[in-house]
């Protein structure tokens, strides 16, 4: 298992290196110049290519690279263009805003998700099952926009129980130790601010999770129903198991191979999903500076952005291959 | 001004000022308030601006929310009259311009101490204008010092040190400073208006900022310790969050009514919108040209900015017909004005007869104007034999400005007024930045676009100068007498003796009529129905010392 998780660890030296390439390759094959960005509408010729050459724009390509990988070697990730904020800094106040949205979508997504499949997959044909396959069908059609303005009007304008912008009510004044808000609330005992950080999750984190959410029914239901089929579920209803006993053991176990893949996947698009869903719901995450970045061709917010992206996503995919370990022995065995 | 899409600083404050200076009394004025709300509120203004501030150092900055920030902590010597751009006194109380235009004598406010205690006194006054003058070659590029660069010109050191603007100063007794500077700029008291040239604590900058570094945006300064005189100071920049600020007791001026000011970034007009809508700020800026009327509605205020902007139909004449000056007017007799400002610009907008509001200085009532005739354009067009012509038409997507809040729909309107009078229309669509930029000002691959500009300051040169001070690939022609009467007016060392220089150009430019003038958008400000005392500025000089939020 260890050496499983190193070899998969080292894997990931190669894959970031070819992406740094791909990466550098494509961000400055993008049309348009940072500097042109920078400097606005009103930028003259000559102010362009001095910002140009401040920045090293103006040196061969490979040379570029290469400097920039000298530094990345070193820890230095740059700065932004735009702002002059250290990428590494910016990403570290922002990264946390994005995990704790992502962690709390996913978390909405598998609680209610998990279930209701299962029961769905159990009630096969019934009322129950035709009215949770419909309901994710249209959770996954639903623009997360459109249900961002849906969940506003009714949980904010309406009902008035829940925030619509940012983490935190700025007139609290909570210890940030972490960023991660929630969690900062619980070490500092602020329990107001834990609790207010929580109300303005809820109404990004159902928007968010709400695809995922269909998804995972969807999976849960199917994967679950092949199994009812399965022989050895047959077998341990004839040996006389209860039928919470042959949920826990043989089908859940089973079923949930598929499912806890499927929850791996999502992870990334959770990443993307969050570049709207921050922006809709002003929520100071790295998927709305990203978005910024990308529109002024920030390219060391981009570059750096993207690698820790990457590192992220092989991180958790690694996970999801380890858990598979957990949940079905036969897999370690290959 | 550049990227973050805002407006300048010194309303509230220049008031206090003058205020203060009629009476001739000082810091006893200080319990009676301007804003009608004598009531000391305290609780927090919570403001929302579009993006966060990149520095706290407004010397370094040239975005609108930096300069949002910098406004409520710095004060510089000149501010503006309340709600217009003219410049008033702030921390020299009056100033004396010698005949030659090269040497000014500032009076200054007593009793002024910065932040950190220090005095304010003409040796601070100096050190300010020194430390420009001086700062080392890293930080002589357009990303870091913009406003001095396009103001004064140039450096102590530098390549463009022959050009410098400044020459000196001297702190002639305590509160007495005078500025010599090697060549008139007649736009001298105006430029100091900006928030870039604030005076910020001398014994401060020795301490934490480093001008020197790889980036004096980030320095402990620029991002813990600004210090300045203004009625709040920083208590904390929380990164990615909020910037906090804490009123300032004692401030000078009239002490701000608040205890404490957040400001916080939505980047999304709708997000801002809602989260006003349920309270969880107390204003915010920008709003969307379609969030104006519906808010009005359930009661909340929209305080509109007089416009310090202008959206143009530029012409490029490196490209056939536009090059024909008949082919020029008959675009601009087919355009119906106020169809176009009713389909795309918020409700107050103000049609545009030339390419400077009419706050502006140099603003020409008499320029010609091009009625709305599609009968005479579609004459013209067929006297010019470019009848049926095919012109190709550049507009920018996904952008709102505050000159430009729609552009598709603007693009969609005029589109179908050209055709209308036999144009082929050919649409290029472009992602605004950098793409669309770069086409435009970069290239002379373009037609007729949509292009506009908000002022920094009043000088119409900050308009004019900027749009046709020299052969450019925007506008794809070369006239050297326009070029040269621009320049001309721009040498002259006072306000006055350029206002006719100016008023002339602009009629020149409406008979030359290198591009169509379209409108001056009106930008909104919207607010929750406890806040009161907020001052617009068109030039944003908006100082929160007088606003009040009930709780």
């Amino acid at each position: 298992m260890l050496r499983f998780a190193l070899r998969r660890l080292a894997l990931m030296v190669p894959v970031l290196f070819g992406l740094s390439v791909l990466l550098f390759a494509w961000v400055r094959a993008l049309p348009g110049d940072p500097a042109r960005s920078l400097l606005g509408e009103r930028a003259t010729p000559e102010a362009i290519v001095a910002v140009n050459e401040a920045y090293g724009f103006d040196q061969p390509l490979l040379q570029q690279y290469l400097t920039y990988v000298k530094a990345l070697l070193q820890g230095d990730f740059g700065s932004s263009i735009q702002s002059g904020a250290d990428v590494l800094t910016t990403f570290g106040d922002r990264f946390p805003a994005t995990v704790e949205l992502a962690l709390t979508a996913m978390l909405f997504a598998i609680v209610v998700g998990v279930p209701l499949g299962y029961l769905a997959a159990r009630n096969q044909g019934r009322l129950l099952d035709t009215a949770v396959v419909s309901g994710s069908l249209l959770g996954v059609a639903t623009p997360v926009f459109f249900l961002a303005i849906l969940l506003k009007l009714v949980f904010a304008d309406w009902l008035g129980w829940l925030p619509t912008a940012l983490r935190q009510d700025p007139r609290i004044d909570a210890t940030h130790i972490t960023n991660f808000y929630v969690l900062d609330g619980f070490l500092t005992r602020e329990w107001d601010a834990a609790w207010d950080a929580m109300l303005h999750l809820a109404l990004p984190a159902i928007a968010l999770g709400t695809i995922p959410l269909a998804i995972i029914v969807r999976i849960t239901r199917a994967s679950v129903a092949e199994v009812l089929h399965e022989d050895y579920v047959r077998t341990a209803e004839s040996k006389g198991l209860s039928r919470g006993t042959i949920s826990r053991r043989h089908v859940l176990r089973n079923a949930l191979l598929p499912v806890v893949t499927t929850i791996g996947l999502q992870a990334g698009l959770l990443l993307s999903g969050a570049v709207l869903t921050e922006t809709v719901f002003g929520f100071n995450g790295i998927g709305s500076y990203l978005f910024q970045a990308i529109s002024t061709r920030d390219f060391p917010v981009l570059q750096g952005f993207i690698i820790f992206i990457a590192v992220i996503y092989s991180l958790i995919n690694l996970v999801v291959d380890l858990l598979y370990g957990v949940i079905d022995p036969r897999v370690r065995v290959s | 001004m550049r990227l973050a899409p805002i407006p300048t600083r010194s309303g509230l404050i220049g008031l206090a000022a003058t205020a203060l200076v009629l009476s001739g009394c000082a810091q006893s004025d200080r319990a009676e308030s301007e804003g009608g709300s004598s009531e000391q509120s305290g609780g927090t203004f919570l403001f929302a601006g579009s993006a966060e501030p990149v520095t706290l150092d407004p010397f370094f900055a040239s975005d609108g929310e930096s300069f949002r920030v910098s406004r409520q902590i710095f004060e510089g010597l000149v501010g503006t009259e309340p709600g217009t751009a003219d410049p008033a006194p702030l921390l020299a109380t009056g100033w004396e311009t010698s005949e030659d235009g090269l040497t000014t004598t500032f009076d200054l406010q007593e009793g002024v101490t910065f932040h950190d205690g220090t005095e304010f006194n003409a040796e601070a006054v100096c050190a300010n204008f020194e430390r420009w003058y001086n700062m080392p070659r890293s930080a002589q590029t357009e990303d870091l010092t913009y406003y001095y660069i396009s103001l004064f010109r140039g450096f102590a050191t530098g390549p463009d040190a022959g050009d410098a603007i400044y020459d000196s100063c001297s702190a002639d007794d305590d509160l007495t400073a005078t500025v010599t500077l090697n060549k008139p700029f007649a736009g001298f008291i105006a430029a100091l208006s900006l928030p870039a040239f604030s005076m910020q604590s001398p014994t401060a900058l020795d301490e934490y900022q480093d001008d020197a570094a790889g980036n004096p945006r980030n320095s402990e300064y620029s991002t813990e310790r600004p210090t300045g005189t203004g009625p709040f100071t920083l208590d904390s920049w929380d990164r990615g969050q909020q910037v906090t600020l804490a009123r300032n007791d004692d401030y000078w001026g009239d002490v701000a009514l608040v205890d404490e000011a957040v400001v916080v970034a939505i980047e999304d007009p709708t997000a801002r919108a809602d989260a006003l809508r349920s309270g969880e700020i107390d204003g915010y800026d920008l709003v969307g040209p379609a969030d104006v009327a519906p808010l009005e509605e359930e009661g909340f205020q929209v305080v509109e900015r007089d416009p310090f902007n202008v959206l143009y139909l530029g012409m490029n004449q490196a490209q056939e017909p536009l090059d024909d000056p008949m082919v020029r007017q008959a675009i601009a007799h087919a355009l119906n004005i106020p169809e176009i400002i009713s389909a795309s610009m918020p409700e107050g907008t103000v049609p545009a007869t030339q390419f400077v509001p009419d706050i502006v200085m140099g603003f020409n009532p008499d320029v010609t104007e091009y009625e709305y005739d599609p009968e005479l354009a579609e004459q013209m067009l067929a006297d010019a034999g470019a009848d049926g012509a095919t012109i190709e038409f550049n507009y920018p997507t996904g952008v709102s400005r505050p000159y430009m809040p729609q552009p598709e729909d603007t693009f969609n309107v005029i589109r179908s007024q050209l055709e209308a009078v036999g144009l082929q229309i050919e649409p290029v669509a472009d992602a605004w930045s950098p793409d669309y930029l770069e086409k435009i000002q970069g290239t002379d691959d373009h037609g007729i676009h949509l292009l506009g500009w908000t002022g920094d300051y009043n000088d119409t040169d900050n308009f004019l100068g900027v749009f046709f001070g020299a052969e450019s690939n925007e506008w794809g022609f070369d006239n050297p007498e326009l070029f040269d009467a621009l320049s001309e007016a721009r040498g002259l060392p006072t306000p006055e003796e350029q206002e006719p220089l100016y008023e002339d150009i602009n009629a020149e430019i409406m008979d030359y009529l290198p591009g169509v003038p379209l409108a001056h958008p009106v930008p909104s400000l919207a607010f929750g129905p406890d806040v009161d005392g907020y001052q617009q500025s068109p030039v944003q000089d908006e100082v929160w010392n007088a606003v009040s939020v009930q709780e």
